[in-house]
């Protein structure tokens, strides 16, 4: 059943010892748990229709209203830029992306919380939790995106001279976009988690930092339109290269550079590794702690 | 015989009281002496045996101390111990939701574990999906589940509701479904929490059949822990009695029930209520001894399902009239919930002649709730004097849900204290 474990003493089935080492993974584990993870994003859906009137309208709600405001303040009382872009197409695709990094950064943050009352009776690998987490977002995520190009239609047919965006090639990245969202929300809240289990104080500013973050990403100003001073700054933020990609893509319109892109990749891909080693090392004590 | 479960030298500490300030600073601490100076774990050494009635010094308990125990396939184990003991620490790391502090432990075959019946059930989902999402919750893959959903529903009895939101399920079809699922669990062994003292008599009793079934015609392993006694005999040949973290007897089954009531009678509680009844000084009544009686056992965790008898026993010195002997039910903040005394119908108050006497209380079974309380035994002479310190002789009672009456789940603030016998009848108003 556990590999590693029949590997060591080849007797036994399982072998439970205190600590083990820190990349002992279970992903094995993780796998033959799969029925588990999409039964929960079953349940994630089904539960959230059911207990309410619109259902799933309510998911088109949010990112419409957030446009319209953005739209009102940032582009038209600041009059910020938009790289040449119509405004709510700029803002849409900004909240899109973003709505579903958040989604799985703060949702993932406090699994260790939520499922306090599961995690401590019974096992099963504590991984399946966060990942059903971003498997469920995505369900969400793709009515959006859905939302979004109902919008592209629309200024397609609207633009006759065929100058406001340009859509390209570079569309293709969109699933290794979705990808490194879900994966960096995912790696980022792992960290999180873990560590709320036994200093609380994070949980405080998650929900406060996420938002916080967003100015400091490129959702509601382009790239280009930043501050030469504080560029940095912001292409320090890994979501600014996913973002301003999945724009240039879309709509023609972003800063989009293989250095952006490749520091947002290895970023992600750090934090995941990071995130997962701190939550397996995590979960085997957190019983205790929480 | 062939091993299933190996245990060798199994330790589990706990940090007792908040955890909060300081743990940064500790952990530090921990950390540079372990790692660095290669030291032995700080907090290990000042570890004290896990006795819940005394005030520890440090705020590190073992909560299992050098646990070593073989478990034979097969065999159906009981495993019994006062609260607090160990048992559902030991369970927890079998079960792996936690993980031990030291030692070893060697299992073969699949471990199933029930802790609780219907983890994870969700009240917005059928019945139907409720199956699927606790079946795959417990480790059955999805295939296994469609083979034995048949069977499942079957053994629940509710194939009526079993499209409806079990949000509209009573608690009893709830359970009945919940174990139905645990119960079809393929694994080599199992390992059961309590759980069966939930649902009606008929149901108990289908569960029992199952477990019976489960160690005897299947032949598979069973770790059963329990309060119930009677549950334990029927469904164990073996018990390991678990003491303050340490087993104290691994052996048959009514040596192990004898010895977890010795226990008891040898408790701390036992020496505590004698010394408080060797300070009172008085001439007309002198305590012989104060005792919980539970199935004619003298007892300190009390099973709420059961009647159970505050026992005194006294000598009267000289003759009196007007004697009374009280007892008080009081709450944490030695607010007075009830006050009871032996002749509350004669106002006067009768005569005794010297001798010796046993007054007996006795409570009706589903009266307390779940938890610690403290009874008060006082005696006096009516509208004379109290015959001890004011304070009188406080005794604890730990109560322990063995029935059908639970309020374990609710928050404590909501349980209250006692249940009284208030008959809730609902109809259609026309």
């Amino acid at each position: 059943m556990d590999k590693e474990a029949t590997e060591i003493h080849p007797e036994w089935d399982l072998v439970i010892e205190p600590q083990n080492s820190l990349f002992e993974l279970h992903l094995k584990d993780v796998w033959r748990y799969r029925d588990l993870l999409w039964l929960l994003v079953k349940r994630d859906f089904v539960s959230f229709y059911k207990q309410t009137i619109l259902g799933p309208l309510w998911f088109f709600i949010q990112p419409l209203f957030t446009t319209i405001i953005f739209t009102f303040i940032f582009g038209n009382l600041a009059g910020l830029s938009t790289d040449g872009l119509p405004q709510p197409l700029f803002y849409m695709a900004g909240i899109t992306a973003w709505n579903y990094f958040a989604d799985c950064l703060t949702k993932t943050s406090t699994v260790f919380r939520d499922n306090a009352g599961i995690f401590g009776k019974v096992y099963f690998p504590r991984l399946i939790m966060p990942l059903s987490i971003v498997v469920s977002n995505l369900v969400r995520f793709g009515v959006q995106m859905l939302l979004f190009f109902v919008m592209i239609v629309y200024y397609l047919v609207q633009d006759e001279t065929g100058s406001l965006f340009h859509p390209n090639i570079y569309v293709c990245l969109f699933p290794v976009l979705v990808l490194l969202m879900a994966l960096l929300g995912l790696g980022l809240g792992l960290i999180i988690t873990a560590m709320t289990t036994k200093y609380r104080d994070l949980a405080f500013l998650v929900s406060f930092g996420v938002q916080l973050m967003m100015y400091a990403t490129t959702v509601i100003y382009p790239l280009s339109a930043a501050p030469e001073k504080y560029k940095w700054l912001i292409e320090l933020n890994p979501m600014t290269g996913i973002i301003e990609a999945f724009r240039y893509g879309f709509l023609g319109a972003g800063v989009f550079t293989m250095s952006t892109f490749g520091y947002s990749v290895s970023f992600t891909l750090i934090s995941l590794v990071l995130g997962v080693v701190i939550f397996n090392k995590t979960e085997k004590t957190f019983v205790d702690t929480v | 015989m062939n091993t299933a479960i190996k245990v060798e030298n199994l330790s589990k500490i706990y940090r007792l009281g908040e955890i909060g300030t300081g743990t940064i600073s500790r952990d530090m601490e921990r950390w540079i002496k372990m790692k660095v100076l290669k030291q032995e774990d700080p907090f290990l050494k000042i570890g004290e045996t896990n006795d819940r009635a005394k005030k520890s010094k440090s705020d590190i308990v073992y909560s299992l101390q050098g646990i070593n125990f073989g478990i034979n396939q097969g065999d159906a184990v009981g495993i019994i111990g006062r609260n607090g003991a160990g048992k559902s620490t030991l369970l927890k790391i079998l079960s792996r939701v936690t993980t031990p502090t030291t030692g070893k432990i060697s299992v073969k075959g699949r471990v199933a574990s029930l802790l609780e019946v219907g983890t994870g059930f969700h009240p917005e989902l059928t019945g139907r999906e409720n199956i699927y999402l606790n079946g795959a919750i417990l480790g059955m893959r999805k295939r296994e589940i469609d083979r034995k959903l048949d069977e499942i529903i079957n053994f629940s009895g509710v194939e009526r509701y079993i499209d409806t939101p079990v949000k509209r399920y009573s608690s009893g079809m709830y359970v009945r479904l919940a174990f139905a699922v645990a119960a079809h669990l393929e694994s080599e062994i199992l390992i059961v929490d309590e759980v069966l003292a939930v649902g009606d008599a008929e149901f108990q009793n289908k569960c029992m059949g199952k477990l019976s079934e489960v160690s005897d015609v299947e032949g598979r392993t069973v770790l059963f822990v329990s309060h119930n006694m009677a549950a334990i005999k029927k469904l164990c040949k073996k018990v390991i009695v678990l003491e303050n973290g340490h087993i104290s007897k691994h052996v048959g089954v009514s040596e192990g029930i004898a010895h977890y009531f010795n226990i008891q009678k040898d408790s701390v509680e036992i020496k505590d209520i004698e010394r408080q009844l060797e300070m009172i000084d008085d001439d007309i009544i002198e305590y012989q001894t104060v005792k919980l009686v539970q199935q004619n056992m003298s007892v300190f965790d009390v099973h709420n399902d059961m009647e159970f008898k505050v026992e005194i026993r006294y000598k009267i010195k000289n003759r009196v009239t007007g004697f009374r002997l009280f007892i008080y039910l009081i709450d944490k903040y030695d607010a007075v919930i009830s006050q009871t005394f032996f002749d509350e119908d004669n106002s006067s108050g009768t005569a005794m002649n010297p001798g010796e006497y046993i007054t007996e209380f006795v409570f009706p079974p589903n009266l307390l709730i779940e938890g610690m309380h403290k009874i008060k035994v006082l005696s006096g002479l009516h509208d004379i004097r109290m015959c001890e310190p004011r304070d009188g002789i406080n005794i604890n009672i730990s109560i322990i849900e063995t029935g059908l009456l639970r309020r374990k789940q609710f928050p404590e603030e909501y349980r209250g204290l006692i249940t009284l016998p208030v008959q809730v009848v609902t109809k259609i108003s026309i």
